[in-house]
């Protein structure tokens, strides 16, 4: 089953070197897989939301450690007027030889004040600066050690108090949905039950489709993969957005040591799928999906961004002729029009003076005959 | 904000450990790309190389030796091995060393490299552009065939050699491998390395940084550069056929590694360092190329420490600048013409007086002269009338005279 074995790679087996039609470029991936381990990897990944919603519960329960030790937890008088922040924690964790340095990047506020308008604009802007590093970095003449501080996907949390979307989802993720992968979950989905789960997952879905929101997509497995990959592929786009349930705690349930919740009336078991969706949730993020986030942020997302960025500067450019770029970009095209006028205005004003000098000078030369 | 990175213990498996797979998923189903130049004189084996290497029969023709000048030819075929699937571009150099002079028989590489690496810095640099969709054509390999000599390098080999190591990774292969015994084999080959290190020639050197493949890399290092035999003839050898040379006193099997080192090219070539290949292209040539041609376009790097906040703010500053030196020469320029004007309005003044000098002096010219020309009338009158008068005068003497003459006369003849 997909959510608790390994991964498959499609690299082929290392070839016979004495058949006939043996070239050897097969090991190729081999070659890849091992230059990658050796590199390391990195992943950026932010949480959105408001307070109380288990964000942080879940990034412990997701990596299976406690980012958050020793943190401050803000009583309601002193939200009232608070400010979105922008905390990042980056560690280092390593599993079978595989490097990865994991940033969590916090958005402590957001959603929480009593006036919450803009309360994105902390977020797009840390985003657009993590863009902006990179694209400076790529553009420079020394690019030997870039970073990737790029945020690669944004946890957004619903709270499943509600009907459905309010103001400050529609907005925040219609925002961030060019900027960002943006997932959105149901946060402390055990108050729900599966019914409740069910329509609520629906109206979610109405709802981001009517409102444009653009969410990220998995892309659609091979043709060639076998059916009962295809049909687990199928459930997991069907049970989007994930209800999730997070626990910093070990119980014990049924025989086993498990992270969950202890109520009276039983126990909540995060990784149980049929509790909640936190083993999709954790497999499409890490276990299938973590590099084609990675691959979309780049290709799309930041390219987006840089080509944008190039166009305010060129349009500034433009109209000021001849500035010298600070990074380079290909030379522009023709200047528009409205320089056109100016630079055929200014000619003629030129000529003009030329003329009158020219007079005068004539008018001097016949004085003297 | 920024805590220090600190590594963590896991509490148990994550699965994170697929991040590996998960790329090399996408490479496969993205497709590799692999470029070869070969570079070597005619007839000297580097077609029938490539045929043994990739075990396919690419188009080749004969070359003649009677080319002007140095061409490259560059072909790309689709392969497959296993789910592998790799777009391999050849480039043969056409008429390389057949020249009377050679001294400018490098250029036409060094400019198709530079050329390939231009594409994509051109790519690179568009505003709209897709890199992962884009055919690197750069060059990831060149073999150099050695003539089996015997002795050492050409000095064409040195000259080109040198003009190329620092835009692509290089590997010398000894050609024809078949006409050196083994004893001579092993002299060349110091002969040879001993000539590129003392000429500074860097080549291609396997990687040793990988535990994985250290060992193997090391050791190859030591065989180069290899000597290797071509062909796509099979002969029987024992039971099987193989792909081999066949002479009156013997058979050269291309596969034996006590034959040569061809078994040894192709181990290094694509079964371990293909990839390292790349990367190393990618991020040491390339990097150059690029950093001297941006360098060139005038580009500068600021050192980390005065890098202004924002790119926006950087820009910002130059437009600034650019405005008030524009403001600045506007105001100059305005300055400059009404300087001129002013120059030129006195210079108008100057000669309207001097011309109402000269009126006025003319003028008094004029009246002296008419003053004198008036007087002399008057004169001129006055002669007039006192020479009237006397004129007058004399008529009247002259009519009395006359009368009393007729008188006398008259009174003469009673």
């Amino acid at each position: 089953n997909m959510s608790g074995s390994r991964y498959r790679s499609r690299a082929p087996r290392a070839g016979k070197s004495h058949e006939k039609e043996y070239v050897g470029f097969a090991s190729l991936p081999n070659q890849l897989h091992r230059k990658s381990v050796k590199k390391g990897f990195d992943f950026t990944l932010m949480v959105a939301g408001e307070s109380g919603l288990g964000k942080s519960t879940l990034v412990n329960s997701l990596f299976l450690t406690d980012l958050h030790k020793d943190r401050k937890l803000l009583n309601a008088e002193e939200r009232i007027s608070q400010t979105v922040e922008i905390t990042k924690h980056t560690v280092d964790i390593e599993e079978k030889g595989v490097k990865l340095k994991l940033t969590i990047v916090d958005t402590p506020g957001f959603g929480d004040a009593v006036n919450n308008t803009e309360c994105w604009r902390p977020v797009t802007d840390y985003i657009n600066q993590q863009f902006e590093q990179y694209f400076r970095d790529e553009s420079g003449l020394n690019r030997k050690n870039i970073q990737d501080n790029r945020v690669h996907c944004c946890l957004y949390f619903i709270p499943p108090f509600g009907h459905g979307l309010r103001p400050v989802d529609i907005e925040f993720m219609k925002i961030l949905m060019d900027k960002v992968n943006v997932v959105p979950l149901i946060a402390k989905a055990d108050c729900l039950t599966p019914g409740e789960i069910r329509k609520f997952k629906e109206r979610l879905r109405e709802e981001i489709d009517k409102c444009g929101i653009k969410i990220y997509q998995f892309p659609d497995c091979d043709s060639d993969e076998d059916e009962e990959f295809k049909q687990q592929d199928r459930e997991l786009k069907e049970s989007t957005p994930f209800a999730v349930i997070g626990s910093n705690t070990v119980v014990e349930a049924r025989g086993q040591r498990v992270r969950g919740r202890l109520y009276p009336w039983g126990i909540v078991e995060v990784e149980n799928p049929a509790h909640c969706d936190f083993v999709k949730l954790r497999t499409m993020l890490i276990r299938t999906h973590m590099h084609d986030l990675k691959d979309i942020t780049n290709d799309c997302h930041y390219e987006n961004y840089r080509a944008q960025c190039i166009q305010t500067m060129a349009s500034k450019m433009s109209s000021d002729n001849r500035v010298e770029s600070p990074i380079p970009i290909l030379p522009l095209s023709t200047p528009d029009v409205e320089t056109e006028k100016l630079i055929k205005k200014k000619d003629e004003e030129l000529k003009r003076m030329q003329q009158m000098l020219q007079k005068m000078q004539q008018q001097m030369h016949e004085q003297d005959l | 904000q920024d805590k220090n990175i600190r590594p963590l213990n896991l509490a148990g498996h994550v699965g994170f450990d697929s991040l590996p797979d998960q790329l090399v998923n996408k490479s496969i189903c993205q497709g590799f790309c692999f470029n070869i130049l070969c570079i070597g004189e005619t007839g000297i084996g580097k077609s029938t190389l490539m045929d043994t290497l990739f075990n396919t029969n690419f188009e080749n023709f004969e070359s003649s030796h009677f080319e002007p000048q140095v061409k490259l030819r560059a072909q790309t075929y689709d392969l497959q091995e296993s789910n592998v699937r790799l777009r391999l571009t050849v480039v043969n150099t056409v008429g390389f060393g057949d020249q009377m002079n050679k001294q400018e028989s490098y250029q036409p590489v060094v400019d198709y490299i530079d050329r390939q690496f231009e594409s994509y810095l051109q790519e690179e640099l568009k505003i709209k552009r897709s890199l992962h969709n884009y055919h690197d054509s750069r060059v990831h390999a060149c073999l150099y065939f050695i003539s089996p000599s015997g002795h050492s390098l050409k000095s064409l080999d040195l000259v080109t050699m040198k003009k190329l190591d620092s835009k692509v990774n290089i590997i010398p292969v000894i050609a024809k491998a078949d006409t050196i015994s083994k004893s001579e084999l092993h002299k060349f080959k110091i002969k040879i390395m001993s000539e590129l290190v003392s000429n500074g020639v860097q080549i291609y050197q396997f990687p040793i940084d990988d535990e994985t493949v250290a060992k193997v890399n090391t050791s190859m290092n030591g065989h180069l550069p290899f000597a290797v035999v071509g062909s796509t003839e099979e002969v029987m050898v024992g039971n099987k056929m193989v792909k081999a040379r066949q002479y009156p006193w013997g058979i050269v099997q291309v596969e034996n590694e006590s034959h040569c080192d061809f078994m040894k090219l192709r181990e290094m070539l694509i079964c371990v360092n293909m990839e390292d290949l790349r990367e190393q292209t990618h991020t040491r040539h390339y990097e150059l190329y690029r950093r001297c041609k941006l360098e060139e376009m005038g580009f500068k790097d600021t050192d980390p420490e005065c890098k202004p906040v924002s790119l926006q703010e950087t820009y910002e500053a130059k437009r600034q600048e650019f405005l008030l030196e524009l403001q600045r020469r506007e105001d100059e320029m305005r300055q400059m013409f009404v300087q001129r004007v002013k120059e030129k309005e006195a210079e108008l003044k100057d000669a309207e007086r001097e011309l109402q000098s000269r009126f006025e002096q003319l003028k008094r010219l004029h009246a002296d002269e008419k003053a004198t020309l008036e007087d002399k009338k008057k004169a001129l009158e006055e002669d007039q009338v006192s020479f009237g008068k006397r004129r007058a005068a004399a008529q009247l003497l002259q009519g009395q005279s006359l009368t009393a003459n007729g008188k006398k006369d008259k009174d003469r003849k009673k």
